[in-house]
């Protein structure tokens, strides 16, 4: 699966998208998913809690493995996603669209965090 | 050993599969080809096809082959009749495992061992140290063998089609026989690690890639997919079967993993592990250590190997050898090994500490698993 070009992404392995209206979506990208194996949890930040970019701020958990889910960039969580701690497998089946993880009010005076394109992502992960 | 992992003769097959490869005990294996969910379902409801080229084959032969395996492992292997295998284990002199082991009975004179992966070398180095005494020859033939695994509901009707189905048919678990499939030279056993009916299948190196395809093409109307080790290990983990690192190792005697019966005391003549194997059963009885137990939860997080099993009141009465979501039972599933107190089915209050929760679990008797038929 290639990876979408209106999307930024971490060397985390996390995709997000422009904010809009200071908001931005946060998931994993394929690449991860794929790594991963099939999700069965997800952990995800509490809405209203503070995220840091770079840090872990919930968890994915799949059959062999669990794996921290880093925050992009900092801010404050306005909304997760319910289906993906419902069924998580959506994180494989459809990492950048209802696999999505949570939305974050994007602290525009914290220290960004290094996002790359799709380009340069695609690199990152073929190295 | 070098760093570099070994491939086996299916390499080429995987990486056109596009499976995820994982280095495993000194080899590059494949870990899944999709998702491992899906492969899992598809040997408990169809057919599944694995590569096994990692596991150890040793040959013992000789007149004295059937005395040498006697002395050397914890089972009467003299009494395995012609075709027949056994399930068997090799213990330090101290009564710990060093492995667990299929033998099976080729010939009056000639056995074949197969031996974990990972412990493969050790296990040959005992058999040849242990066997001084004997009039037979303890070969190494783990370059002589590729070995798929036909496993699954459908296993018998796809591999049917490439055989004769007579021999099939009469070939029972834990036996084996020498026959042409797809017309290459195989020795079929009807054994597994996953708790379905099913074969594997030794074949020459060359061999291998022509017998996957061949396979591969029998059982595509029944279903039949390649399958990687992440559903090999929840397939054996729901039937509750032990594997050596995790519920097996060498500080675990086979009374301790609740395996008593592979030891055969009544055999004749001495061998490696008895005076302390004989101590291990008496303490199983009198005094027992912890006890291999099976624990199910109702949430979604899953206990894994080393995570500490808790009484109600907080304090650690155990440890986790091995778990994963189970996709039969829609659950998490672990194996644990849990002071004898708070062992028994039913037993209520236990907790799994999952990185610092101390999640419910209940004691359930193993396996998670049984097939029906």
């Amino acid at each position: 699966m290639s990876n979408p070009q209106n999307l930024r992404y971490t060397r985390d392995h996390e995709w997000l998208t422009e904010a809009a209206d200071g908001v931005a979506t946060v998931g994993i990208t394929a690449h991860a998913a794929s790594a991963l194996g099939d999700v069965v949890y997800a952990q995800l930040p509490e809405v209203g809690a503070a995220v840091t970019a770079g840090s872990p701020c919930g968890e994915l958990e799949s059959t062999k493995a669990i794996s921290d889910i880093y925050a992009p960039v900092s801010g404050e969580v306005t909304e997760v996603n319910q289906a993906v701690v419902d069924d998580p497998e959506l994180v494989n089946s459809a990492p950048f669209e209802g696999g999505w993880l949570f939305r974050v009010r994007v602290d525009t005076d914290a220290e960004p965090g290094e996002l790359l394109s799709a380009e340069e992502y695609t690199a990152f992960t073929e190295q | 050993m070098s760093d570099t992992p070994r491939v086996t003769a299916l390499d080429a097959v995987h990486r056109a599969l596009g499976a995820t490869m994982t280095d495993f005990a000194g080899w590059s294996m494949p870990l899944r080809y999709g998702s491992e969910r899906a492969e899992h379902q598809a040997v408990r409801n169809a057919v599944g096809l694995f590569d096994l080229s990692h596991m150890g084959e040793i040959a013992v032969t000789g007149p004295g082959a059937a005395a040498l395996l006697d002395h050397a492992l914890v089972g009467r292997l003299s009494a395995v009749r012609l075709g027949r295998a056994r399930y068997t284990m090799i213990c330090e002199a101290g009564g710990g495992i060093l492995d667990d082991l299929i033998v099976y009975r080729l010939a009056d004179e000639e056995f074949l061992v197969v031996a974990n992966a990972a412990n493969a070398e050790r296990v040959l180095l005992a058999l040849r140290e242990r066997g001084t005494a004997f009039e037979a020859e303890v070969r190494d033939d783990r370059d002589a063998y590729a070995l798929i695994a036909v496993q699954g509901p459908a296993a018998a009707g796809v591999l049917g089609r490439l055989t004769d189905p007579a021999g099939l048919a009469g070939l029972r678990y834990y036996a084996s026989l020498r026959a042409e499939v797809a017309g290459r030279s195989v020795l079929v056993a009807r054994t597994g690690y996953t708790g379905e009916d099913g074969f594997e299948l030794f074949c020459a190196p060359d061999d291998a890639e022509p017998l996957w395809a061949a396979l591969t093409e029998a059982g595509a109307g029944d279903g039949l997919v390649p399958c990687g080790l992440a559903c090999r290990d929840t397939l054996r983990l729901e039937a509750g079967m032990p594997l050596y690192g995790h519920e097996l190792t060498e500080r675990t005697t086979p009374f301790d993993a609740g395996l008593g019966r592979v030891v055969k005391f009544d055999k004749e003549g001495d061998f490696v592990g008895r005076a302390a194997l004989e101590r291990a059963a008496e303490r199983a009885v009198s005094d027992p250590p912890r006890v291999l137990v099976g624990l199910v939860c109702e949430e979604r997080r899953v206990p894994r190997a080393g995570y500490p099993v808790l009484a109600a009141d907080g304090s650690t009465v155990g440890e986790v050898t091995s778990g994963a979501p189970s996709p039969t039972l829609g659950r998490p599933i672990a194996m644990a090994y849990v002071d004898a107190a708070h062992a028994a089915p039913g037993t209520g209050g236990v907790a799994v500490d999952i990185r610092g929760t101390a999640v419910p679990h209940e004691v359930v008797a193993l396996p998670f698993y049984r097939r029906q038929d």
